[in-house]
């Protein structure tokens, strides 16, 4: 950990570990790494002040690969644990790193009150709508007629809508990013961190082993033709209608992040042992 | 992609800084990602390219006397979302030859040169359009070298992408 580097010799490299990442060459999460240690630079906090968190799954490696606090948790579980992390330390800039299996599906549940909650969070899915890292099974933004071994014929199920879902239950802001644009991505995750509560940036990261054809996706993806909204309702209309590839900031509210009271809670952990001994 | 041209000197240089900074980072990335894969050549020669294209970045701190790299210069990009000298991230293989990682190298300082031409003709500053003929020539230069590189490796085998025990069945 660089703990003597000021904000201004901060430079992506100083948020890289020395673990070697083990994706399959070619894969959009490489990219996603590069736009977080680049947007960590940007922000200009120290590694020590800030906590990567993550659950199960390819992405969900991150946290190892960055040289900040990490938390590589159990599957689906990634917003618990941050959010646990948040509130015991304000201090700290925590962001959560993971897939749309564990996102969505296992973790569907903390995403929802993660929202809800609007804790300030900044949550960085890799969505490549299939499970990679067990070889190639359906997510919930798998389109239902995707045919594969695993699933033949397609699901058949409709996709779930993160976006939609997140502005329904109360995200403060939300984005689309690409994983084949580090750049860009960086400077939407570095305005999501930035930005006051639960923000969410959905990054759209090829799987180029069980997903190839999402190589296609660079001719595919645009920067969104309208201005962020600050209204969910027209930002859920947007993001309903749209064919998932306009990027960029969609929704910035202005809900107060969920603050504890801490002059309610215990001062420290013999307080707290007081509290509940019987 | 649309270029936002650089107004000084200083900008322009910033900004090639950062292409080279972000094309070594490249080269490196993609050559743990062969490592881990346990494609040695391949990595090795993206290993050599990183090193190359960290000199160039030295090689521009010290042609502008900075002692520090310009803060969180963003790389521009003309042609697609990245700087012209990254190799794309999806453009590899873990089964490719040095063949094919040359073949992107190549393209990477085709991509340069192009770039520094459409800038030395759309930028209004004289010393910025001296300075991208400058660096349009170097990147021609490495061209060259590129293509003098690939004379001397072997051309990969037909069967070159063929795994007989890939990570994804579709049968």
């Amino acid at each position: 950990m660089n703990d003597i580097a000021t904000a201004a010799q901060l430079t992506a490299a100083s948020f890289k570990s020395a673990v070697k990442p083990v994706w399959c060459p070619g894969c959009g999460d490489y990219s996603v790494l590069s736009a977080i240690t680049k947007a960590l630079a940007i922000i200009g906090k120290p590694p020590h002040e800030v906590g990567v968190v993550s659950g199960i799954g390819c992405s969900s490696r991150i946290p190892a690969y960055t040289s900040c606090y990490g938390f590589h948790g159990v599957h689906g579980r990634a917003l618990a644990a941050a959010t646990g992390l948040k509130v015991a330390r304000p201090d700290l800039t925590v962001l959560v790193t993971g897939g749309d299996g564990d996102g969505y599906s296992i973790g569907g549940n903390h995403f929802l009150h993660a929202c809800r909650r609007n804790v300030d969070l900044t949550y960085i899915v890799m969505d490549n709508h299939v499970y990679g890292m067990t070889k190639g099974q359906p997510s919930p933004t798998t389109e239902p007629d995707w045919d594969s071994k695993l699933a033949p014929g397609g699901t058949k199920i409709r996709v779930f809508h993160p976006l939609v879902v997140a502005l329904a239950a109360g995200a403060n802001f939300v984005g689309r990013a690409f994983a084949g644009d580090p750049n860009g991505t960086a400077a939407l995750i570095a305005q999501a961190i930035k930005h006051p509560g639960f923000s969410f940036v959905e990054v759209l990261s090829p799987c180029v082993t069980f997903r190839p054809e999402q190589k296609e996706w660079k001719s595919m993806v645009r920067p969104a033709p309208v201005e962020a909204t600050d209204d969910p309702v027209q930002a859920a209309r947007r993001v309903m209608t749209d064919d998932g590839m306009n990027l960029g900031v969609l929704y910035a509210g202005d809900r107060p992040p969920y603050a504890l009271d801490y002059g309610r809670a215990p001062k420290n952990v013999t307080d707290l042992e007081m509290e509940f001994r019987v | 992609m649309k270029l936002n041209a650089p107004k000084t000197i200083e900008e322009f240089m910033a900004q090639a800084y950062a292409m080279e900074v972000e094309a070594a980072q490249r080269y490196s990335d993609l050559a743990d990602a062969m490592d881990t894969h346990n494609n040695r050549e391949v990595a090795e020669l993206f290993r050599k390219m990183a090193v190359i294209e960290g000199k160039h970045g030295t090689q521009i701190m010290e042609e502008m006397g900075w002692k520090t790299p310009p803060a969180n210069a963003v790389a521009p990009s003309w042609e697609g979302f990245e700087a012209a000298e990254s190799v794309p991230i999806d453009d590899v293989h873990y089964l490719m030859r040095p063949w094919h990682a040359l073949q992107l190298a190549l393209a990477a300082e085709q991509r340069a040169e192009r770039f520094f031409a459409e800038l030395a003709k759309s930028t209004t500053d004289a010393s910025v359009r001296k300075a991208a003929l400058e660096l349009q020539e170097e990147e021609r230069e490495h061209v060259d070298l590129v293509r003098a590189w690939m004379a001397k490796v072997p051309q990969p085998e037909k069967d070159w992408a063929e795994d007989p025990d890939p990570p994804r069945y579709d049968e």
